[in-house]
């Protein structure tokens, strides 16, 4: 009995311990309950919605790149596997209407060229003190790795887009700072980005807010994360390589052991009727061994 | 099953092994006894050696690409998550191992503690354990730095501060430590080197370990010794050898499930913003294993004070051996110190709870707390315990530790009656 709660005892322990690691470091400050989507990308075998991913990154060109960068992604992403799969020429198109500064040539003087699939994002600005100085001193982040860079990831990006509202009574904003319910402190100095039909989307799809504010968390969690579909196939793959491993290792170890079973079961039998008969005939067991 | 001398077979393994007798030496790994009721807790130690090999494999990839400089650190990170072949993949196996290699490490550490590893005649294995374990934490702090990130760098900053604490010298040491008057390049430089070398001193530390653990062989859940040539141990290889493998195929699972489904739910997410020494992040926390540590840190209100107490909570596990004063191993024959042994298990994931929560109002009294208790478990409580518990009877042998309860032995003696007037002799 005590033994058995004991051993209920050690598991419930390690759920605590496993728990607690895990959410312990998540949960600083108070669960705000954010907007919910069906993302495609979630889950053992979330994949990316390719349309959303291409329509995501029409929104960031024409929307967010004007103050946002996306400077750890290249051009060549676009066409590359578990992306938007733009074909090569499409890629190819989208990156020379760009030019970057490239050199110094043999002369030693900078000068400008067009941007190849090689590349990557071209910035909007050169540095961060001028993004920042062109922004009323708030930095507009860069958005490479944004969907893993705030608590609750997509879901928080996707609530922050739509999260604008007007502040309550009393709620006291500067000029050029806006109410959203979301971000932390509710006080945020991006004005309200995503408004119906801000973009057209050239696939028919309809451009309300909502689905705007999908497709561009869809593309800044890609972003993230462009191997995300590949992590998701091995991962899976894994799982199944592991059980198929585990259960043969499980029955090799249960017959090699069975063998010094079945030789220990003798032995011990052996053992504990000499050393009973050995009592019973007068002499004591522990001088036996 | 005894341990057998090596008897080279042929003979250019006698004239190898006569004159480095690494033949021996591997005969005896796969001959070595080890008792035969372990239970599965004692399977970390094999799966703690694959976690630091692990490491120490993904560990030399990352440093082909990985950039010491802040002004590339981060960038370069991201170029291994996009651009390197697998470079996510090996990343977050790096990353979630740490978190891996914790967990198992605590598992093994509160195993010790519940049967009594650490108690005569294996105070040496313990010791090294210990001394492992807190370069595990200086090797995974230092490493939690390289990324650059906002955490990296705060908590760089917070956990080098420490050191000013100290009276007089506390000011050179930490500007010693950064090479400079603020956590900068010459910081990342040393934290990567060292990073780089402190696992390599695990690893001879680790041989150590088990060299140690050779001398006297394995504790056992029953915590009495075992006659080593008897029916009570069994080779090393293939019994343990299997079940070790079942363990660490199984943890393996649990490890693998975080690096593909939940890569990033141990890490912060303000480490994916890069380091800005004028942007404090809102809560400075460590990773979630330091979070014990952290929490009596900051309980104590004076600077230095959480300092002492800090390390001296670590350190105070080097005298458990002597601390715990009672004759019996294992917990199973102690009632009262079981009960401890989970009050004080609680006790240490309540702190590393307390750890990530600010230190203020509730959070802080129950710091305040847990440290003590903390303190109490190993500097009174234990003393005391071993000189006045009660323990249960412990049996003669781990063969049969059922045979002191009463009426085993009648039984068993009516069934041998049968036998009466049988000669002994005759039964082999």
């Amino acid at each position: 009995m005590l033994v058995h709660l004991n051993s209920i005892l050690k598991k419930i322990v390690i759920i605590i311990l496993i728990t607690t690691a895990s959410f312990s470091a998540l949960s600083e400050e108070k669960k705000i309950d954010f907007l919910k989507t069906n993302w495609s990308f979630n889950g053992i075998f979330g994949t990316f919605d390719r349309t959303s991913l291409q329509r995501g990154y029409q929104v960031y060109q024409e929307v967010c790149s004007g103050c946002h960068s996306v400077q750890y992604l290249s051009y060549r992403n676009l066409s590359e596997k578990g992306g938007p799969e733009f074909s090569i020429d499409e890629s190819k198109a989208i990156a020379s209407q760009f030019e970057v500064e490239d050199g110094p040539n043999s002369d030693g003087e900078m000068f400008m060229r067009t941007v190849r699939l090689s590349d990557n994002f071209v910035k909007p600005y050169p540095n961060v003190e001028a993004s920042t100085a062109a922004n009323g001193g708030a930095y507009p982040p860069d958005m490479s790795v944004l969907a893993k860079a705030r608590t609750g990831g997509a879901d928080y990006i996707y609530s922050l887009l739509l999260g604008y509202e007007d502040a309550p009574e009393g709620f006291e904003l500067d000029d050029g700072v806006y109410y959203n319910k979301y971000m932390p402190g509710n006080k945020i100095k991006m004005s309200e980005p995503i408004i119906d039909g801000i973009v057209e989307y050239s696939d028919g799809t309809e451009a309300t807010k909502e689905q705007i504010a999908k497709d561009i968390t869809t593309f800044l969690v890609w972003s993230s994360e462009p191997h995300l579909e590949s992590q998701h196939k091995m991962g899976f793959k894994t799982i199944i390589y592991l059980i198929i491993l585990i259960t043969l290792v499980y029955m090799s170890k249960q017959k090699v052991w069975s063998r010094f079973n079945s030789k220990k079961e003798e032995e011990e039998n052996f053992d504990k009727v000499e050393r009973v008969i050995t009592e019973y005939e007068g002499e004591d067991p522990k001088t036996f061994k | 099953m005894s341990e057998e001398k090596y008897i080279p077979k042929s003979k250019l393994a006698a004239w190898f092994d006569s004159r480095l007798p690494l033949l021996t030496l591997s005969h005896h790994l796969q001959s070595y006894p080890t008792p035969k009721n372990l239970n599965y807790w004692w399977t970390f130690g094999g799966i703690l050696t694959f976690c630091l090999i692990t490491q120490i494999i993904t560990g030399l990839v990352l440093a082909m690409h990985y950039v010491a400089h802040v002004d590339h650190a981060f960038e370069s990170i991201e170029h291994i998550m996009r651009n390197v072949n697998y470079g996510w993949l090996i990343r977050y196996v790096h990353a979630n191992g740490a978190s891996m290699f914790f967990l198992a490490v605590y598992i093994h550490i509160f195993r010790s503690l519940f049967y009594g590893s650490y108690k005569s005649p294996r105070e040496v294995i313990w010791i090294i354990g210990l001394i492992i374990y807190i370069l595990m934490m200086a090797t995974a702090f230092m490493g939690y730095v390289l990324p650059w990130g906002q955490m990296s760098f705060w908590g760089a900053t917070v956990i080098t501060n420490l050191f000013s604490a100290i009276p007089f010298i506390g000011e050179s040491i930490t500007t010693w430590l950064w090479g400079g008057y603020s956590v900068d390049n010459p910081t990342l430089n040393r934290f990567y080197s060292l990073h780089y070398l402190l696992p390599f001193l695990i690893f001879g530390l680790v041989i150590l370990h088990i060299w140690a653990l050779h001398v006297p062989g394995n504790n056992n859940p029953i915590g009495i010794d075992v006659k080593k040539n008897s029916n009570e141990t069994m080779p090393f290889h293939p019994y343990m050898v299997m079940k070790d493998l079942l363990a660490l195929l199984l943890f393996i699972s649990v490890f693998l499930w975080f690096v593909f489904f939940a890569p990033n739910v141990l890490g912060h997410p303000d480490n994916y913003i890069e380091a800005n020494p004028l942007v404090t992040p809102s809560h400075i926390v460590p990773e979630w294993y330091l979070l014990p540590f952290y929490a009596i840190l900051r309980a104590i209100p004076s600077k230095l004070g959480g300092v002492i107490f800090m390390f001296a909570a670590i350190f105070i596990l080097m005298l458990l051996p002597w601390l715990d004063t009672s004759k019996v191993r294992s917990a199973v024959f102690r009632p009262l110190y079981k009960k401890f042994f989970w009050v004080l298990v609680f006790t240490v994931i309540l702190l590393g709870y307390l750890g990530a929560k600010p230190p203020e109002g509730i959070y802080l009294i129950l710091s305040r707390l847990a440290t003590a208790y903390y303190f109490i478990h190993f500097l009174i409580l234990l003393p005391i315990l071993g000189r006045y518990e009660k323990t249960d009877p412990l049996p003669m042998s781990i063969s049969d530790p059922v045979l002191d309860k009463p009426g085993v032995i009648d039984k068993i003696k009516k069934a041998a009656s049968k036998y009466e007037g049988d000669n002994v002799s005759s039964f082999k």
